[in-house]
């Protein structure tokens, strides 16, 4: 295991055009932690993760993973993005989708060894029954799990989820969370979730980022969910339990 | 049956037919997996018109150095300007919010004002380009110069996509998640652009531009239609694009119709039963 911390943000600052998504964030997070990422709609939350992964490079600061630059060693890391961005054309199996995350490479045609591999990251998430369904078949439960099973299967240090939850019910979520947490206490890993359900950063997480555009807030759930962060974040919080954040 | 199929192959011009048909048949039925898959439908088109426009420009190089060397033949500066096309269109989509198909129009009409452009500079009597053929073309005129053109070009565009397939099919599907994980998303788009300008504008020459954009589009959707995977569509486009060029050319060979009509209107029987079995 390497000493420097799974992520470290120094003045990560991203503009489009004269707009700052994000400005001066600093982060350190060590290994086997589980963040939590909570912000409103156009908070960055996503264009943070795009830095994460590489995708966005910053116009400021440097964002490391496992104390190289983000995006250099992707083996590393597992990803899964917004359901909502799935196209459902596209001729595929679920099958197809997890070999293509331990390939890296679209699957032409599937090895014994690969199908193998890729059955049994489709059981760990309970979807063994759906190897052979095409992705345009399956609900957004299902083809979260799918999704899951693509970025666990090549056992990643690194976990990172963007809104995995939308479009899926309760029991689909609650699921998804129980699932990572059983990996990450499994494979000793680090996890980096956005999500907009504060029961479940609140619930799960070790830690919470609350963000909009700057860090408000950062630390443990108690600590950074509490006070004036939400609503500082939001602007408000929703009225009884505070959990639920339009 | 079989001595008048046989009698048909004596013909050199039906022998180059099939060769060079099959040829075109499976560079664009592994091509067209991609340009359907991508919602790139008009890509053919446009970058066949692009190719006017660069078939025109060297009708005008040919004419001004009196047509000798290699810029007697306008293939050779159709290329580089197709090429040139083709990345512009890539670089407009890629760096500016509109989308492939606005860009493709914006070239598509472009490269047609140039070549008429072109054209009308050269004397009538002294230009090479016949607009006829280039836009309907024929596969029976396929020359032994065009069908080696043909099968080299062929040769290499098959073998480019197929080293590239995995990443680039992992780009089509998601190329978000294929960023994330290495693979260089933009320059197999720009790639993709260059290897359809080459496949496009030598195809287009010898069968024109309408039979290119069928064979670029048509055999890949029915095939979309029929397969549950991306591999199995690139095998059921690259069948139906060869079955079709093989029995459009037996079929214009015995009832007298045009070659290129009749592998169209073969295509497009296919993609009609394939929107009916895949309604079942």
């Amino acid at each position: 295991m390497s000493t420097s911390p799974a992520l470290r943000l120094r003045h990560v600052t991203v503009r489009r055009g004269d707009v700052e998504i994000l400005r001066d964030i600093d982060l350190d997070l060590g290994e086997r932690r589980f963040l939590a990422i909570i912000g409103p709609n156009g908070a960055g939350k996503s264009t943070l993760v795009k830095v994460l992964l590489g995708l966005v490079e910053p116009d400021r600061g440097e964002a490391l993973l496992f104390g190289r630059p983000a995006g250099s060693d992707p083996v590393r890391i597992g990803y899964v993005p917004q359901l909502k961005t799935f196209d459902r054309s596209f001729p595929a199996t679920a099958l197809e989708l997890v070999v293509s995350g331990l390939r890296r490479a679209w699957p032409g045609r599937v090895s014994r060894h690969e199908h193998d591999v890729a059955c049994e990251a489709l059981e760990r998430v309970g979807a063994g029954r759906l190897t052979d369904r095409p992705l345009a078949r399956l609900s957004g439960g299902e083809l979260q799990r799918a999704y899951l099973a693509r970025a666990l299967v090549r056992r990643p240090d690194l976990v990172i989820l963007d809104e995995p939850a939308t479009g899926v019910d309760f029991l689909a979520e609650h699921d998804l969370n129980r699932l990572l947490e059983g990996y990450q206490s499994d494979a000793d890993a680090t996890v980096v979730m956005v999500t907009h359900d504060l029961a479940a950063a609140r619930h799960h997480a070790t830690d919470v980022l609350v963000l909009n555009r700057v860090v408000i807030g950062f630390g443990p759930p108690e600590r950074a969910l509490a006070g004036d962060c939400l609503e500082r974040a939001y602007g408000h919080v929703g009225h009884g339990h505070g959990l639920v954040v339009p | 049956m079989i001595a008048e199929l046989s009698g048909m192959l004596d013909y050199a011009f039906m022998q180059r037919a099939l060769l060079g048909g099959v040829a075109i048949a499976t560079m664009t039925g592994l091509l067209g997996v991609f340009v359907v898959q991508r919602g790139l439908a008009f890509l053919g088109d446009g970058l066949a018109h692009a190719s006017f426009g660069g078939i025109a420009l060297g009708a005008l190089v040919a004419y001004g150095t009196s047509g000798s060397g290699v810029l007697s033949q306008p293939l050779w500066v159709a290329l580089p300007f197709t090429m040139a096309a083709a990345l512009a269109i890539a670089w407009v989509s890629d760096r500016t919010e509109l989308s492939s198909d606005t860009a493709i129009g914006v070239f598509f009409a472009v490269s047609v004002a140039l070549g008429v452009l072109f054209l009308s500079r050269i004397p009538p009597d002294r230009n090479v380009v016949d607009v006829w053929h280039l836009l309907f073309g024929s596969i029976l005129a396929v020359g032994p110069g065009d069908l080696t053109i043909i099968v080299v070009t062929a040769a290499v565009v098959v073998g480019l996509l197929a080293a590239a397939w995995g990443r680039l099919a992992y780009a089509t599907f998601d190329a978000e998640l294929a960023a994330s994980d290495g693979v260089p998303v933009r320059a197999l788009d720009y790639a993709l652009f260059a290897v359809a300008a080459v496949a496009v504008v030598v195809s287009a020459q010898v069968v024109g531009v309408v039979l290119m954009a069928a064979y670029l589009v048509i055999p890949a959707a029915a095939a979309r239609l029929l397969a549950p995977t991306l591999s199995a569509m690139t095998f059921g486009a690259i069948a139906i694009g060869v079955t079709t060029t093989l029995a459009g050319l037996v079929a214009s060979f015995f009832a007298d119709v045009p070659s290129g009509s009749a592998i169209i209107l073969l295509q497009a029987a296919v993609f009609l039963v394939a929107t009916v079995a895949a309604r079942r």
